[in-house]
């Protein structure tokens, strides 16, 4: 297939994702409404920890608003797969399979729905977080953190393909969700690395999103610069390679079987 | 009388069996409480040293209470979702149609969700005793703490039903999820109300969860708990009350009108 028609499948296939959300909004709402309302909610709840000795911010609202922004793209990236073990159970799948679109075509059609997206839980978060009281990030603050979402949403939406693809079954969404869950979670989210309890710290340390994390949360609690900016490109990317090639794999081996 | 114990038994160990076979189902009561419990003792645990937190002996034991909420508050949900999958494919009508009380027909469901309370209330004691949060109170502590879940979960479980119920649509009960969330962090199940930040402060204290949270936490971090109990039994009543007129309604609703 030309490049022409790969650019027209993406967006064939971008563009269905988008009528899901217009034709049926009712099903996109609640994943649009909870990293909010887990924003809200842990701003709620823990808010008072920035009182803590090496509380490294002095606005909880601006030190948690990153995550959520994760956490809204991680869920969204799950639901592809989701939405991916809808579409294998009912055999439109099979139809995509048997078009003469290369697999890594369907992938990235799917993935980049995904990072699109997750733009729409980010931007609710990011007023919302804003209206209460959290810092401007700035214009390049804002860029960072808008890339970093897309792929984060990526990086989830691989994950969730892959497991479609092996498990064929909606079953298999918690799996999804709960794997997302915790790559967002595993980090400093709720607090500074050097306040984490031992067991969190180490795998804090050695978890990736911690530098996408760090990345994205520069902007919002002072200036960005290019040393802690890289290491959050250089982790996305690096997600985005090794579960991208784990879904293509999947996804090979789905046509093989079939 | 015998014959609709013996269909609320049914019903029940139908309802338990259906969230084990579902990972959907059980995920939500088990897998992300417990995540989230892992993640926030991890995460949040220098809370300890904010002044004004009460004496616990680990950040663990404080937030046991709060993740035995989370679970029952979504097994309430996801016995909801179960009961409108039952109504969407059919099942329920043939139940309806079956010469059994329709009040059987709920209690059945309600079994099967404080069976599911009680399973997660003794899945995070266990996981309390193992990682070092002492229940203070022993096993008497234990068995109440036991007991008021068990009460929660059927009381959320009424309110669930009764919103399946009265729509008979899946995904209206699972747009529900996100509130649940919200009912949750408004309350004192994660964190002491006196440090929460305002306006989720002043929302908790009148928030009935609180009250629930507290009495179930009481036995587990010890102290006076007679009034922190009497409160949640309070607490838990009302909500169940609520539950059983809107589930009254929307049972008459549905006979009535067929949807």
């Amino acid at each position: 297939m030309s490049r022409a028609a790969n650019r027209a499948t993406i967006a064939a296939l971008m563009t269905r994702a988008r009528n899901e959300i217009l034709r049926v909004p009712g099903a996109a709402i609640p994943g649009v409404l909870a990293p909010t309302i887990f924003f809200l909610g842990l701003n709620g709840v823990f808010g008072n920890l920035i009182q803590l000795r090496g509380f490294n911010a002095d606005n909880y609202l601006s030190f948690i608003v990153p995550v959520s922004m994760l956490q809204g793209a991680g869920f969204t990236g799950a639901a592809t797969g989701v939405n991916l073990a809808r579409d294998i159970e009912g055999g439109w799948f099979d139809r995509l399979m048997a078009s003469p679109a290369p697999r890594w075509v369907l992938l990235a059609g799917m993935a980049l729905s995904a990072s699109a997206r997750a733009l729409i839980p980010a931007a609710l978060v990011l007023v919302v977080a804003l209206a209460l009281g959290a810092s401007f990030p700035g214009v390049l603050g804002l860029l960072v953190a808008a890339l970093l979402v897309m792929g984060m949403a990526a990086t989830a939406a691989f994950w969730g393909m892959m497991l479609a693809l092996r498990y064929r079954s909606q079953s298999a969404a918690p799996l999804m969700q709960a794997g997302m869950f915790l790559l967002v979670l595993l980090t400093p989210a709720y607090a500074p690395i050097a306040l984490l309890q031992g067991w969190l710290h180490a795998i804090a340390t050695v978890n990736p999103v911690t530098k996408v994390l760090d990345a994205m949360r520069q902007g919002f609690l002072g200036g960005v610069t290019w040393s802690d900016t890289w290491p959050g490109l250089v982790a996305i990317a690096a997600l985005m390679f090794v579960l991208g090639a784990a879904a293509l794999r999947g996804m090979n081996r789905f046509s093989a079987r079939a | 009388m015998r014959a609709n114990l013996r269909v609320i038994r049914a019903l029940g160990v139908r309802s338990v069996r259906q969230t084990f076979r579902r990972p959907q189902l059980m995920a939500p009561i088990i897998v992300f409480p417990t995540l989230l419990l892992a993640v926030q003792t991890g995460g949040a645990a220098a809370a300890l040293d904010l002044p004004g937190f009460p004496p616990v002996d680990s950040f663990l034991q404080f937030m046991l209470a709060g993740a035995m909420m989370q679970s029952v508050l979504l097994a309430g949900n996801s016995g909801g979702i179960a009961l409108a999958v039952d109504i969407e494919m059919g099942f329920t009508d043939r139940l309806f149609a079956a010469p059994i009380s329709r009040y059987a027909i709920v209690l059945g469901r309600l079994m099967g969700t404080a069976a599911l309370g009680a399973f997660a209330g003794l899945w995070f004691l266990l996981i309390g005793v193992i990682f070092g949060a002492p229940i203070e109170d022993g096993v008497p502590g234990a068995l109440l703490a036991l007991v008021l879940v068990v009460l929660t979960s059927m009381a959320m479980g009424g309110i669930g039903a009764s919103i399946a119920l009265r729509t008979g649509s899946a995904s209206v009960v699972q747009g529900l999820f996100p509130f649940v969330f919200v009912i949750l962090f408004l309350s004192s199940a994660f964190f002491p109300q006196e440090l929460m930040v305002e306006p989720a402060k002043t929302i908790a204290t009148v928030n009935p969860l609180s009250f629930i949270a507290e009495g179930v936490r009481r036995p587990i971090i010890g102290g006076e708990s007679a009034g922190d109990v009497a409160a949640a039994l309070a607490a838990i009543a009302g909500i169940g009350l609520i539950a059983l007129w809107l589930a009254r309604g929307a049972l008459r609703h549905r006979l009535r009108t067929g949807g």
